[in-house]
């Protein structure tokens, strides 16, 4: 399968008044047509910074300083607000984290899906765009009559399907998903998620899908990234990663995650927090809350991914720890 | 010997909310729809169910910060070693059960007072229960701090809730409320504003002291696999009404009430290998027929487990 996204060293950081901030530091990975590739990690790690800056939609101090993002063969990194206002939801659609509040309260829901298709595609008519919006409504588990009405009239679950559908009308090749079920409760959840795998089989779509839900990141995807202040320390097949997490980090986060199958078991918790980004660290950036730091790993080391197994890729610091 | 802490007993909270600008009648929403529970010492019960089933108001309900339509609730008084009614009891009553029955809320950003410091924020119940010397007070802000693990405690009592992360807040949340020795504590969803790393050493947090403190816990989540972690039984919520009680991995093995399958078979699970069997429902089915029955009786199917029998129809034993 060809690759429809290719980000190779993508570095990303903020400028503030106390100095810059590396949200997002040498970043690569592919996405295949088809495929659904998830990113997680916690709060703060550079999971929405990725996104923003695949699409180049991030806030104003947001500045891309090296590397490239090919996506369908065209680079992005570098390209004009105009080219790339064409390959905005064309191209790439995101689901933004909290999009269901971002409902436009005084335009009907369906005028609002409409505006996007006008600007997209103006050459199409207004009853070729409500059968579209129709179709898409129906896709996602919505009666069409939901067009007419409001935002305030529509329950949350309701705005997140409708937010789904305004995804897909420009028919995107690659869909970015942000904590797109974070705010519902899990009865919801679980049929937005129904409703996204379903959505993407139908149409074919590539699929990133940012979460901190280790258990919907493990249903949803077929191959994930972990994330840590702003550095992917493990990426690889979501099902092996989670048979054979090499990474401290990777394994701390799946000893973190209670579960209703299986035995109970005894959760881990990470000690200590984060690091600033804005602090320039040397090495290993979680060398200090690393439960194995005294044993296996080195600390010194600079973070660099090294293939362990078919497209399983973990950070040099763990790979250490076999040998030593 | 009954070593209940509470008793609930048919409690109901109904709203009344217009029935819209020029209408005179009143619509009344049933959110909490008369439900009977027991807590027992030192035992933490799980509330669950989707948003707007009546978790939180069940608890709001229960420790009196909004009146209650009707209902008993009994509490066991430590001073005087017996069960009291809190609507009848006297003001030395009602104070023990306002210092004995304590809140953790959920969003640890807007339940402290950015204006305050953390010493103050823990200091307060002590000044309005008047409990201890004025000097011994900050002595006790100390240990507390100590306990739900804010070491070295001296650097965090001048500082205000802006200046600690997410996690550090929730624990000043956790000490304010532990400050006071209750006996019970109502948990509302107090992780799910948390990243996963800390979440758990919360939960951890609140398991231990509630084992050194004998703190019994009424424990409300919407998640399933966060409340199998943390209680010993959990009671599931639909409508206002409670569906389901049993003990947790009773529950989560053995579900019998459609309801119940429907919330279990919707928690994601973290292995990629494991499909999910899905349980779906028709819930205004459902709703009518609960409505149709509005006896609450709920039927023993052993093992302490309880399920609402509604009409007994036949659904609800299929399997």
């Amino acid at each position: 399968m060809s690759n429809i996204l290719e980000v190779k060293n993508l570095t990303m950081y903020y400028e503030t008044i106390d100095g810059n901030v590396d949200a997002v530091k040498n970043i690569s990975f592919n996405v295949k047509a088809g495929e659904s590739f998830g990113i997680v990690g916690e709060s703060g790690c550079g999971k929405t910074s990725v996104a923003m800056s695949l699409l180049q939609l991030q806030a104003e101090n947001g500045k891309i300083s090296n590397g490239s993002i090919l996506f369908d063969g065209i680079e992005l990194v570098g390209k004009s607000e105009n080219d790339l206002r064409k390959i905005r939801w064309d191209g790439i659609s995101i689901v933004f984290q909290g999009a269901m509040n971002a409902w436009n309260p005084v335009v009907k829901v369906g005028e609002q899906i409409r505006e996007a298709m006008r600007e997209h595609s103006p050459e199409s008519t207004k009853l070729q765009n409500t059968e579209k919006i129709n179709e898409l409504f129906s896709m996602v588990g919505l009666d069409s009559s939901v067009a007419d009405r409001f935002p305030h009239e529509l329950s949350g679950g309701m705005k997140q399907r409708a937010i789904i559908a305004l995804a897909l009308s420009c028919d995107p090749k690659l869909v970015i998903a942000d904590e797109p079920t974070t705010a519902l409760d899990v009865v919801i959840q679980d049929q937005i998620l129904s409703e996204i795998k379903k959505v993407q089989d139908l149409l074919g779509l590539s699929l990133i899908y940012i979460s901190h839900d280790i258990a919907v990141i493990a249903e949803m995807t077929d191959k994930i990234a972990v994330m840590y202040a702003g550095s992917i320390v493990e990426m690889g097949p979501t099902s092996e990663v989670f048979k054979s997490p090499q990474h401290s980090y990777t394994q701390a986060l799946l000893d973190s995650t209670p579960s209703i199958k299986g035995e109970k078991k005894k959760l881990r918790s990470l000690e200590g927090e984060p690091p600033s980004l804005i602090d320039k660290i040397d090495g290993c950036t979680f060398a200090p809350r690393c439960p194995d730091r005294e044993t296996k790993c080195n600390p010194s080391q600079h973070m660099q991914l090294i293939e362990v197994s078919p497209e399983h890729f973990v950070d040099i610091c763990s790979i250490g720890k076999e040998s030593k | 010997m009954n070593n209940n802490l509470i008793e609930v007993r048919d409690l109901v909270k109904h709203f009344e909310v217009s029935g819209g600008l020029f209408s005179r009648t009143k619509k009344v929403i049933k959110a909490v729809d008369g439900i009977d529970f027991d807590i027992k010492t030192g035992e933490t019960l799980g509330l669950v169910g989707q948003s707007g089933c009546g978790k939180t108001t069940t608890a709001r309900a229960l420790c009196l910060l909004d009146p209650k339509t009707s209902g008993t609730v009994n509490f066991f008084n430590p001073d005087r070693q017996k069960m009291e009614s809190i609507d009848n009891i006297d003001e030395d009553g009602k104070r023990t059960f306002r210092r004995n029955m304590q809140m953790i809320f959920q969003d640890p950003y807007e339940s402290l007072n950015p204006r305050w410091t953390i010493k103050d924020i823990i200091k307060e119940p002590l000044d309005i229960h008047n409990i201890g010397a004025l000097n011994d007070r900050e002595e006790a802000v100390i240990e507390i701090l100590r306990t739900v693990g804010l070491t070295p405690p001296e650097n965090y009592l001048a500082r205000y809730p802006h200046e600690i992360s997410g996690g550090q807040r929730q624990r000043v949340s956790i000490a304010r409320t532990l400050i006071m020795k209750p006996k019970f504590v109502i948990c509302d969803e107090p992780t799910s504003m948390l990243d996963v790393s800390i979440r758990i050493s919360i939960m951890d947090l609140m398991l231990n002291l509630a084992k050194d403190l004998d703190v019994s816990y009424l424990y409300i989540t919407h998640d399933l696999a966060v409340a199998r972690y943390m209680c010993n039984r959990i009671a599931v919520m639909f409508n206002g009404k409670i569906v389901e009680i049993a003990e947790t991995e009773e529950l989560l093995k053995n579900p019998i009430h459609p309801y119940t399958k429907r919330l279990i078979s919707s928690i994601p699970i973290p292995d990629p290998s494991y499909i999910r069997e899905k349980y779906q429902i028709n819930y205004d089915e459902l709703e009518e027929i609960i409505l149709k029955n509005p006896d609450k009786k709920m039927i023993d199917v052993g093992n302490e487990h309880f399920v609402a029998s509604h009409d007994t129809k036949d659904y609800l034993f299929e399997s």
